[in-house]
């Protein structure tokens, strides 16, 4: 295979690709974008701080999308990354003054990319409910060492004594206390995690990893080495979670394992099924969703003194949109437009997910 | 570590496993059976534990005590549930995709923590041990071993005997094994297998609700008791290979002896041991001890 056929071959898909970016389909998005970025200005602050909050979610959720919707892989232990990433942070800032954003970012990343090197290289042997319990497991093992053990806090956690921030020369250019800092550092965050794993998507890569959810067999078949192709989407996968870990740590200056409890990993699962698989703009309304159900069950002005058990009236709300709205809140939206077309166009997109396979293959 | 001590921690983590195998039994037969993902099965041994602290007084002042009698209205009540939820909720799931029975069984969690939390409120409650079973036997001068723990033992081993009976040697444990191996083909050998998933269902529901029955007195009951129950579970199954009893009946006694001997020998590592354990067993064989065949 020569360079040339890959060029060839990325070209290809890359045209292919662009041609499937449907301006209709992004521009909600960016109005999205758009209004987040001045809504600070007119909202108010407990609003600003549920959108941050909700966009560190979606953030997260993508990540999650990322392996479940595009790549098939269900991961049931992605807080692990969340929470690895978020006790990165306090670990790193526990002692020193405030430390340098430039030092501890990459460090979180840089841990939750090798807790997931390590799990993903061993779960990935498995399949199917097997790798559902067993990244649960893991997931859960790094919880329990932050739980028993006291370097992180123990059971209660540990406080950010010193926010990071990022200053150079003297002058501070990023500071964590001061309003709205954090709730933009999380707008671009977002806004960076969408473009990056959009490009991603439509990238030779990127349709690599759609051809082995469809058909792992036939991507081995046409020459793709499946088993690295999954275990890169599930390390980019979790440094994005960690990326959201790290966004929440530095918001609410507190993290405890409770980061890391699998009903976390859990609930981003339940965030890209509602708003529906295989979208990351599904991931991202999944995210606003799930947030706003929470807030709403718990709001005692709504519910009164039952409000205490919103979890029944969440769980409720889970099974019955689970079987409902198996395609989430974006089937919503599809199913009106073009009915029952969906089907054909994954198993097209499968068909050029694995010919762009074995044109790349083909000398 | 001299000998009674270690003579005390055997016979705790075989209890412990034994106690294990009976909630990741039902765990595993679910799955392998009828391919739904349950992770709702905690909740039973849940159940279970709650239904030991409301009956014991019901059974006390209408029947005049008997544990036996309270463990048998027990295991019945949490059967009949099985039987009933079974009917209105999970045979709607074996169609469905592996995400969305976890999702499902998922929120079903949820429903039941606040039900509990609803009809017998958040607080830790203790279950008396019956007299009876109150006492200590002694295993050298200073040593004791209370003999209720023998008792949870020996309990959950003749349900295991009588398991492996009813799976190796009666008609219902031959279609239950045959319907792992080849559901089509027992469906078509005119067998009524709807009808076989409900008395699994049940059958599974009823072994994790004892499980809860009897270790009530230990364990005491508080919330959540049953989500730290089913991820260990999951983790026995996984090691024991899905869908085989005989994997999960090993790999029980495996985690119970390594979380048992892990306390003692490394307490700040306890926790994550079991999931070290697993790890291992994986990287050995990564379907599990006992392929279910």
């Amino acid at each position: 295979m020569t360079t040339d056929s890959h060029a060839r071959a990325a070209a290809h898909v890359t045209v292919h690709g662009a041609a499937r970016v449907n301006t209709v389909k992004l521009v909600p998005v960016l109005v999205a974008f758009a209004i987040l970025a001045i809504f600070p200005a007119f909202g108010q602050a407990f609003y600003v701080e549920l959108a941050g909050k909700i966009m560190i979610y979606a953030i997260f959720a993508m990540s999650l999308e990322l392996l479940v919707g595009q790549t098939g892989l269900i991961s049931f232990g992605h807080a692990a990354f969340f929470g690895i990433a978020a006790y990165t942070v306090a670990i790193f800032t526990i002692r020193t003054e405030a430390s340098s954003l430039l030092l501890v970012l990459p460090a979180a990343l840089i841990a939750a990319g090798l807790y997931a090197i390590v799990v993903g290289a061993l779960s990935l042997r498995t399949k199917g409910i097997y790798f559902i319990m067993i990244t649960l497991a893991f997931a859960q093992m790094a919880y329990f060492v932050f739980h028993d053990t006291p370097f992180g806090g123990g059971s209660d956690g540990t406080y950010l004594l010193y926010k990071p921030g990022l200053a150079i020369g003297g002058t501070t250019l990023v500071d964590f206390d001061r309003p709205h800092t954090i709730y933009y550092a999380t707008l671009i965050s977002l806004v960076a995690t969408f473009a990056f794993l959009a490009i991603l998507l439509q990238s030779r890569y990127g349709r690599a990893l759609a051809g082995i959810r469809v058909n792992e067999q036939r991507m081995r078949a046409a020459g793709f080495p499946t088993y690295p192709y999954k275990l890169g989407a599930f390390v980019i996968a979790a440094m994005f979670a960690g990326l959201s870990g790290v966004l929440f740590a530095l918001k609410d200056g507190v993290v405890n394992p409770e980061l890391l409890v699998w009903n976390q990993s859990g609930a981003v699962l339940l965030m890209i099924i509602l708003g529906g698989l295989g979208h990351l703009r599904g991931a991202m309304l999944g995210a606003l969703v799930f947030t706003m159900l929470q807030e709403v069950f718990q709001s005692e002005a709504l519910f009164g003194g039952f409000s205490k058990h919103w979890q029944l009236m969440l769980g409720l709300t889970i099974i019955v949109f689970v079987a409902a709205l198996p395609r989430g809140l974006i089937g919503l939206f599809a199913r009106r437009t073009k009915a029952a077309s969906s089907d054909a166009a994954s198993d097209a997109a499968s068909d050029s997910a694995s010919n762009s396979a074995s044109n790349a293959t083909r000398p | 570590m001299d000998f009674p001590t270690f003579l005390i921690q055997c016979l705790n983590a075989v209890q412990y496993g034994l106690l294990l195998f009976l909630v990741a039994s039902g765990l595993t037969l679910i799955f392998g059976i009828m391919g739904v993902i349950n992770l709702a099965h905690g909740s039973f041994y849940m159940l279970g534990a709650y239904l030991a602290y409301v009956l014991s007084p019901l059974v006390e002042r209408y029947l005049g005590g008997g544990f036996f009698t309270m463990l048998l209205i027990g295991v019945a009540l949490a059967v009949a549930f099985g039987y009933l939820l079974e009917w209105v909720f999970f045979s709607y799931l074996y169609t469905r995709e592996h995400l969305q029975q976890v999702l499902m069984t998922y929120g079903l969690i949820l429903v039941f923590e606040e039900l509990r939390s609803i009809l017998v409120g958040d607080d830790v409650h203790g279950v008396a041990t019956p007299p009876w079973l109150a006492g200590s036997m002694p295993l050298s001068d200073v040593m004791t071993y209370p003999v209720y723990r023998l008792f949870i033992s020996s309990v959950c081993a003749v349900v295991a005997i009588a398991m492996w009976l009813v799976m190796t040697k009666t008609r219902l444990g031959m279609r239950i094994r045959a319907g792992a191996t080849n559901r089509e083909m027992v469906q078509a050998l005119g067998i009524p297998i709807r009808f076989l998933y409900r008395i699994v269902f049940a059958i599974g529901v009823g072994l994790a609700a004892l499980a809860g029955l009897v270790a009530a007195p230990v364990s005491s009951v508080y919330p959540g008791m049953g989500n730290q129950v089913l991820i260990i579970c999951f983790v026995v199954v996984v090691i024991g290979g899905i869908g085989s009893i005989r994997g999960a009946f090993i790999a029980a006694l495996l985690v119970g002896l390594v979380d048992t001997f892990g306390k003692v020998l490394f307490p700040s590592l306890a926790g994550m041991l079991v999931y070290l354990l697993m790890a291992v067993m994986l990287l050995w064989k990564p379907e599990g001890l006992f392929k279910a065949g």
